[in-house]
C-alpha cells in the first residue's frame, strides 16, 4: 500500500511517500510566497524519487500550518499527532518530543503506542522559535549552521534578559558594542530558546527517551544547550525535519 | 552617507527652551533625566515649572545617552552640571545616570509628571514607551495607587511600532494620519507576535493591501492589546496617554474607541502654555516626574 504524507510549515514544504512501511520518497521545497504551489511541487518531487505517480498513491494527508494550501490533500491531522505517529516510527522508545519548527515549538508526551499522551505547544511568540535564531543569526552576522560550531567555542556564559525577540535583537546589538566574544553570544542565544523549549517540556513532564524534531533539530548548539540545562541525552532521528511527514502518511495508511 | 538606507523607524530628536524663564533667577534648578531602553529625555525645571527639555534615542551606553540628554537640553542657555541643585535619574537605566543624586522608578515618575502634564483629576496613566507598557492608577498628587505593566514582549510598545514603519517604508510620525486613510477599517492583524505579524503584514501586502489599510490593522492590534492591559486597571477618569506612542493617533483614537473613555487633550495643563503654542511632548512625562521629585528631595534637605 502506497500513502503520502506532506508537512506544510511555514518556511518549508516536506513531502513522504511510504510504501508498505518504508519510506519509498521524501522532498522538502521552501513555501516561499505560494505554499500552494510549495506543496505540489514537494509532493512530484517526493513521488518522483519513488519512481510512482499520484495515481499510484491510495491516500493522501497533509499536517502544518499552511495545511489549507495543500489542495491535494484528502484530509489533515494535527502536527502533535503528526509528530507521536512519525517517532514512533523513527524510534519507538522515545516518550517525550520536542519539535521546534520556523514559526512554533512544542513539547509532546507519547506512549509506547506512539499515542499522544500530552502536550504543550507555543505558535503565539517568536522567541520560541526557530525564526529566532535566525533573527539572531543575523543579527550577529553569522549563519544559523554556524552557531552549534559558535556554541562550541564559547568559554563564558552570558545571560540574556530579553525574552522577546525583538528586544533580544537590542539586546544582542548592545552585546556587540559592549565587545562580548561572539561565541558567547550565539551561546547566550541558543540557552534562550532551549529554556522556552524547556518550560513547555516541563509542562508535559519530561520521561526518556528524549528527542527533537523539526529544523532545529538540525542545529547542535540548541540540542547541547537543552541537553546542558537539563542533564539529560537528546536523540535527534537521522531527518528530523521529516518526522511529521512519515507521520502524516503513516496516519494515511491506518485510515 | 548616500548608501545608507532610509529609517523609517527613526523619530525625529527634538529640544525645547522656555523663553520665559531666566534660571539664573529660580531659586531651586532641578534636573530629571529618563534614560529608557529606546529614548531618553532630560528635563531642566526651574521652581518647578518647565524651563528646556531634550529627548534623544538612547545610544549604546546609558551614563553617556543622560550626558548627552543633558547636554542637548541646555544647549544655548548656559546651564552647567554645576548650576543644578538635584538631580534625579528614571527610566530603565535611572542608575546609570553619572550626575544623578537619587534614582525613582519610571512608575513613580511617569504618573508625577502625568500629574503635572494634565492636570490632578489624572486618574489612570497610560505610558507607551519603548520597550514596555504601563497602566498607573493614580491619586490626585500624583502617587500611584496601582499599576500593571508589560515588558516581556514588543507587542504593545514602540519598538513594535518602528519595526512595522519599518517594513512599510512609512516615517513613523507619519504612521497615525496615514492609518486613518484607509478606505475602510480592517480587522486587526491577528498574530501578536511582533515577528509573526510581520510575516502577517508581508502576505497582506502581497494580497494588495494598500500601505494605509496595514497601518490601520496594525494600528488596531496595537490597541487592542494594550486594552486588554487597561482592562485589568479598571480605567477611570480623566485617562492620560503618555509616552512615545501617545503622539501616534492611529493608536490613541482606537484605543480610546475601544475603551470608550476619551483621553485628556494634547495640551499641558497648565493652559498658559497651550495659548503661547509651547511645544508638548509626551515623551517627557517621566522625566518631568523626576525634576519634580528632585525639586521636592531638594527643598527636603534643605530644611
Amino acid at each position: 500500500m502506497i500513502t503520502a504524507g506532506i508537512d506544510s510549515g511555514a518556511k518549508n514544504v516536506k513531502a513522504v511517500i511510504m510504501k508498505d512501511g518504508k519510506i519509498a520518497g521524501k522532498a522538502m521545497i521552501p513555501a516561499g510566497l505560494d505554499a500552494k504551489a510549495a506543496a505540489n511541487q514537494a509532493y512530484d518531487e517526493a513521488l518522483k524519487a519513488a519512481g510512482i505517480t499520484r495515481k499510484d498513491v491510495r491516500k493522501v494527508l497533509v499536517t502544518g500550518a499552511g495545511r489549507n494550501d495543500c489542495d491535494f490533500a484528502q484530509g489533515e491531522i494535527t502536527e502533535v499527532g503528526a509528530a507521536a505517529k512519525g517517532m514512533h516510527f523513527f524510534m519507538p522508545n522515545v516518550r517525550t518530543i520536542i519539535s521546534v519548527g520556523a514559526e512554533e515549538g512544542s513539547a509532546v508526551k507519547v506512549n509506547e503506542k506512539g499515542n499522544v499522551v500530552d502536550f504543550a505547544i507555543n505558535e503565539k511568540c517568536a522567541a520560541g522559535a526557530g525564526t529566532f535564531v535566525e533573527a539572531m543569526a543575523r543579527a550577529l552576522e553569522t549563519q544559523v549552521e554556524k552557531m552549534a560550531e559558535l556554541y562550541d567555542q564559547s568559554t563564558k556564559e552570558i545571560d540574556m534578559n530579553a525574552q522577546c525577540a525583538v528586544f533580544a535583537e537590542s539586546e544582542l546589538v548592545s552585546l556587540i558594542h559592549s565587545q562580548a566574544a561572539r561565541p558567547d553570544i550565539a551561546r547566550a542565544i541558543l540557552t534562550a530558546i532551549a529554556d522556552r523549549i524547556i518550560s513547555l517540556m516541563r509542562r508535559v513532564g519530561i520521561e526518556n527517551d528524549v528527542a527533537a524534531i523539526g529544523g532545529m533539530a538540525l542545529n547542535g548548539g540548541f540540542i547541547k544547550a537543552v541537553e546542558k540545562e537539563l542533564n539529560i541525552r537528546i536523540a535527534v532521528p537521522g531527518e528530523p525535519v521529516f518526522v511529521n511527514a512519515a507521520g502524516v502518511a503513516i496516519a494515511a495508511a491506518e485510515e | 552617507m548616500a548608501d545608507q538606507k532610509q529609517e523609517f523607524w527613526r523619530w525625529p530628536e527634538s529640544r525645547w527652551t522656555n523663553p520665559e524663564i531666566d534660571w539664573n533667577k529660580g531659586k531651586t534648578v532641578t534636573c530629571g533625566i529618563d534614560v529608557g531602553s529606546v529614548s531618553t529625555q532630560g528635563v531642566i525645571m526651574v521652581d518647578g515649572e518647565l524651563y528646556c527639555y531634550g529627548n534623544m534615542r538612547t545610544g549604546f551606553n546609558s551614563p553617556d545617552s543622560a550626558i548627552n540628554v543633558f547636554n542637548k537640553a541646555v544647549e544655548g542657555t548656559g546651564l552647567t552640571l554645576k548650576d543644578l541643585q538635584f538631580t534625579v535619574g528614571t527610566g530603565y537605566g535611572r542608575i546609570n545616570v553619572p550626575f544623578g543624586n537619587r534614582a525613582i522608578t519610571e512608575i513613580a515618575c511617569h504618573a508625577r509628571g502625568a500629574n503635572w502634564m494634565y492636570g490632578p483629576s489624572v486618574r489612570t496613566v497610560l505610558d507607551m514607551g519603548g520597550q514596555d507598557c504601563k497602566a498607573i492608577k493614580i491619586d490626585e498628587k500624583g502617587k500611584v495607587v496601582a499599576f500593571l505593566m508589560n515588558d516581556n514582549c514588543a507587542a504593545g510598545t514602540g519598538r513594535g511600532m518602528e519595526v512595522f514603519a519599518d517594513l512599510l517604508g512609512v516615517p513613523i510620525q507619519d504612521v497615525g494620519s496615514m492609518s486613518f486613510r484607509a478606505a475602510e477599517e480592517p480587522p486587526p492583524v491577528s498574530s501578536t507576535c511582533v515577528v509573526f505579524a510581520k510575516s502577517e503584514a508581508a502576505g497582506l501586502l502581497r494580497a494588495g493591501w494598500p500601505k494605509e489599510k496595514v497601518l490601520a490593522a496594525y494600528c488596531s492590534a496595537m490597541a487592542h492589546r494594550v486594552f486588554s492591559l487597561l482592562e485589568k486597571v479598571n480605567v477611570e477618569r480623566e485617562f492620560a496617554i503618555t509616552g512615545g506612542i501617545a503622539k501616534n493617533q492611529g493608536v490613541v483614537k482606537r484605543i480610546t474607541k475601544q475603551l470608550g473613555i476619551e483621553a485628556c487633550e494634547t495640551e499641558w495643563y497648565n493652559k498658559a502654555y497651550a495659548d503661547k503654542e509651547f511645544p508638548f511632548d509626551t515623551q517627557i512625562a517621566g522625566a518631568i516626574g523626576a525634576a519634580l521629585f528632585g525639586k521636592a528631595l531638594f527643598e527636603k534637605g534643605r530644611k
